[in-house]
């Protein structure tokens, strides 16, 4: 097993303080979601506190897991992968710590200013122009570090990896600069540029890219790296990864329009997001599979290896939500299923099933070789902490298609004189024991980060006490 | 969208969609294996290796499945700039269509009570018409006045038989119909704080509340000079503008002492909306009949 002073070249500071924080900052973003999954619940939760109420909580929630949570993970092994597969440590460390500060910054800044009700109002995107200049600032310094250091590498090719951590980077910075153009008017007020329609169709090109490329582009790049180092595997097709990642890069582009099907955007627009929803299936699945068939030769290690585990059923998840969300992008599917909770279930697959499982795993991998020890602290916890989060993931889910299907089945159910049959408020009230299940899944998923947490703490202190044998019997 | 911007959707939108599925036939063209390979592209990165398998055959058609699908379906529909589609179909059509059809549907249901009075929708023989007057209440009525009609902090009780602008199926088709603007002046800058208490607690006397006696004193004159044009000389209200009676215990926004003082120095503004525009004539007239029933049973 390699560990941090097999490469003492490496900038492994970085790696572990964005490493550690994304520990910390899944904790944060994670309790958050629990509060306001528990507050559809038990209404009383908010306590009758301006900040404590569900509307200024859920960006909080949302920017807390996407981007200091999945930012983290993301900034951390993007890093660590970086030097690793281009043998060469990052071309400015001062630049380095620089995006660990700033993005630091980013994050608490988030964290006081939408409790205090102050937001652009678009979703994710809400944070106000000041901070948003201070992250265009440590993103162009997150570009110029990570491109630098592949421009400068030792190898004569790109590892894929890199090709999807680029993406990710390049789009992003072009995203998040074209949705937040806006007018301040006071410190904390701004006015989006863009009028009416319009508006709407460029916050959701940013939204939906924001999944393309944050949340998939992103980890996609983890993914190849962490699961065939995890698996000491070769990956599976060099062919399918040129294919599907030109493909989905090219295609994840158009479909941000499908957040908008039977609005006043044109119809030219959205018939052209459906049909380029449709075709970034295959691309989706091309990464899934490259994944999956990785491991042909190495499924036994899955009965031992729980952080294996974790990658593994990541790229479930992953295939599972990239199959759901071309069929939601169909219209007539879309008829049914938008404004329901189907989103949200949705919207979870990928973001607790995916995105989370992934960095987990991720981190589980990287821990021990950035502190120099042998191995996490227990294997057993990280066992426990993959059915806390497996289970989890499944009642959040599985909550959330019954109820958007029973909310979309009860808006639209009429009686023979074409009235409603029923009012709103009785969808709500039908949709009360699944909003129980959410939150029961989601307190699943926040204990095992919590016990990740513990494994962390004990691993940077002491290290794993139990020897290999050991550790692999618990985890058994 | 002028014949440029036309023009521009079209070719990259083709050219996405036809650069994509160039790339796959491409790439599998050129593919040196057909099946199951141990040969890697023979570089390496940090002890990953590639191997060069073939595309999955299934996944290769379902690429291609989606690429055909898509390309149908911009022939069929909108979506190539100004290139209408070949089934004519636009959202615009879809929801005349179906408007058409609900018409169609329900006009012969609503046809069978439309010329009958509230007085006969009363009648046992025809509680279906009642029924429908109440599911349309739901659905556009409740979210204000709730869904027993018993109102809210600033939305009349219709169950009790207390009427702002009164409770005739004549008036209440009328409010329904073209709405009503319940504005109530703010009197704190006329009267200054002192002068509001006193007024307050006058309006609580009215009603036999418990109050400060002097002060209501006081301000009896304050309400007989400012007070009575609107609700009159007697505080009973006057149902032609819609002012409440301030003798009795109904309060549409609160009777406590606290509350009448916030009326009388901030004023209130009541909106019903007008639903001439929204509901049909023979809807009116069937949801008068479940308002009137409400508190004449």
């Amino acid at each position: 097993m390699s560990t941090a002073t097999e490469h003492p070249t490496y900038n492994y500071k970085v790696v572990r303080q964005f490493a550690i924080m994304t520990v910390i900052w899944g904790i944060v973003g994670m309790t958050v979601g629990v509060l306001i999954a528990a507050q559809l619940v038990w209404p009383a939760l908010n306590f009758d506190t301006a900040w404590l109420t569900y509307g200024r909580l859920r960006p909080l929630h949302t920017n807390a897991v996407i981007f200091a949570f999945g930012g983290c993970a993301l900034f951390a092994t993007s890093y660590y992968v970086v030097q690793r597969t281009s043998q060469r440590r990052l071309i400015s460390d001062g630049l380095a710590a620089f995006t660990f500060w700033g993005w630091q910054v980013v994050i608490l800044a988030a964290a006081i200013t939408l409790p205090l009700g102050l937001t652009s109002s678009k979703e994710y995107a809400e944070l106000e122009w000041p901070i948003d200049l201070l992250i265009t600032v440590v993103w162009v310094a997150y570009a110029v570090v990570f491109l630098g250091t592949v421009k400068m590498r030792k190898t004569s090719h790109i590892y894929v990896g890199n090709w999807f951590y680029m993406a990710f980077i390049i789009t992003v910075a072009v995203l998040h600069i074209v949705n937040s153009m806006a007018i301040p008017v006071t410190m904390w007020k701004s006015y989006s540029i863009y009028p009416g329609t319009v508006d709407a169709m460029v916050q959701w090109w940013y939204g939906h890219n924001a999944v393309g490329f944050f949340l998939t582009a992103g980890f996609l790049g983890m993914m190849y790296y962490f699961v065939p180092k995890q698996a000491e595997r070769p990956i599976y097709s060099y062919r399918l990864s040129i294919v599907h990642f030109w493909a989905l890069i090219a295609t994840y582009m158009w479909a941000g329009g499908h957040h908008l099907h039977y609005t006043a955007l044109p119809d030219w627009t959205q018939s052209v997001a459906m049909v380029m929803s449709l075709i970034l299936l295959a691309p989706s699945w091309g990464g899934m599979i490259n994944g999956m068939m990785t491991l042909s030769g190495a499924w036994h290690k899955l009965r031992t290896d729980p952080v294996l585990r974790f990658l593994v059923v990541s790229l479930s998840f992953y295939g599972m939500s990239t199959f759901e969300g071309p069929m939601m992008s169909i219209k007539t599917v879309n008829a049914l299923s938008h404004y329901t909770d189907w989103t949200i279930g949705h919207v979870h697959a990928g973001a607790l099933g995916w995105v989370a499982m992934i960095s987990i795993g991720a981190v589980y991998h990287m821990l021990p070789r950035l502190f120099g020890k042998a191995q996490m602290y227990s294997v057993g916890l990280i066992n426990t902490h993959f059915w806390l989060a497996t289970v989890g993931t499944v009642l959040y889910i599985c909550a959330m298609w019954v109820n958007g299907i029973l909310q979309g089945l009860m808006w639209r159910a009429v009686n023979e004189d074409g009235t409603l049959t029923y009012s709103f408020v009785e969808a709500l009230e039908a949709s009360h024991p699944g909003y129980f299940v959410r939150w029961l899944g989601g307190m699943f998923f926040l204990t095992g980060m919590v016990l990740m947490a513990f494994n962390t703490w004990q691993t940077v202190r002491k290290g794993s006490t139990a020897p290999e044998a050991k550790a692999s019997a618990q985890a058994a | 969208m002028s014949a440029f911007w036309s023009a521009w959707v079209t070719v990259i939108t083709l050219a996405v969609i036809l650069g994509c599925t160039w790339l796959l036939l491409a790439t599998r063209k050129s593919q040196p294996h057909d099946e199951t390979t141990e040969e890697t592209l023979g570089h390496e990165f940090d002890g990953i290796a590639e191997y060069d398998n073939p595309l999955p055959k299934w996944w290769f058609q379902m690429f291609i499945g989606t690429v055909v699908f898509g390309l149908c379906y911009l022939v069929l529909y909108p979506g190539l700039g100004n290139y209408q589609g070949l089934l004519g179909w636009t959202s615009h059509n879809q929801w005349e269509e179906e408007i058409q059809h609900a018409e169609e549907v329900y006009k012969p249901v609503f046809a069978k009570y439309a010329s009958l009075p509230t007085e006969e929708l009363l009648k046992p023989e025809n509680a279906g018409g009642l029924k429908m007057g109440q599911r349309m209440f739901a659905n556009n009525c409740s979210l204000c006045h709730g869904s027993a009609a018993t109102g809210a902090h600033g939305f009349p009780n219709l169950t009790d038989n207390d009427w702002l602008y009164g409770g005739d199926p004549k008036t209440i088709k009328t409010t329904i119909t073209n709405g009503r603007v319940g504005g109530m002046p703010p009197w704190g800058a006329v009267l200054g704080e002192e002068g509001v208490r006193d007024v307050a607690h006058y309006v609580l006397s009215l009603s036999g509340a418990e109050s400060d006696s002097e002060a209501a004193e006081r301000g009896k004159g304050q309400f007989q000079a400012l007070c009575t044009a609107c609700h009159g000389a007697d505080a009973k209200g006057l149902p032609i503008l819609g002012a409440p009676n301030l003798t009795d215990n109904t309060w549409l926004y609160g009777g406590s002492f606290e509350n009448i003082a916030h009326t009388i120095r901030n004023g209130r503004a009541g909106v019903m909306p007008a639903h001439k525009d929204l509901l049909s004539e023979d809807k009116i007239n069937l949801i008068t009949a479940y308002v009137y029933s409400l508190s004449n049973k």
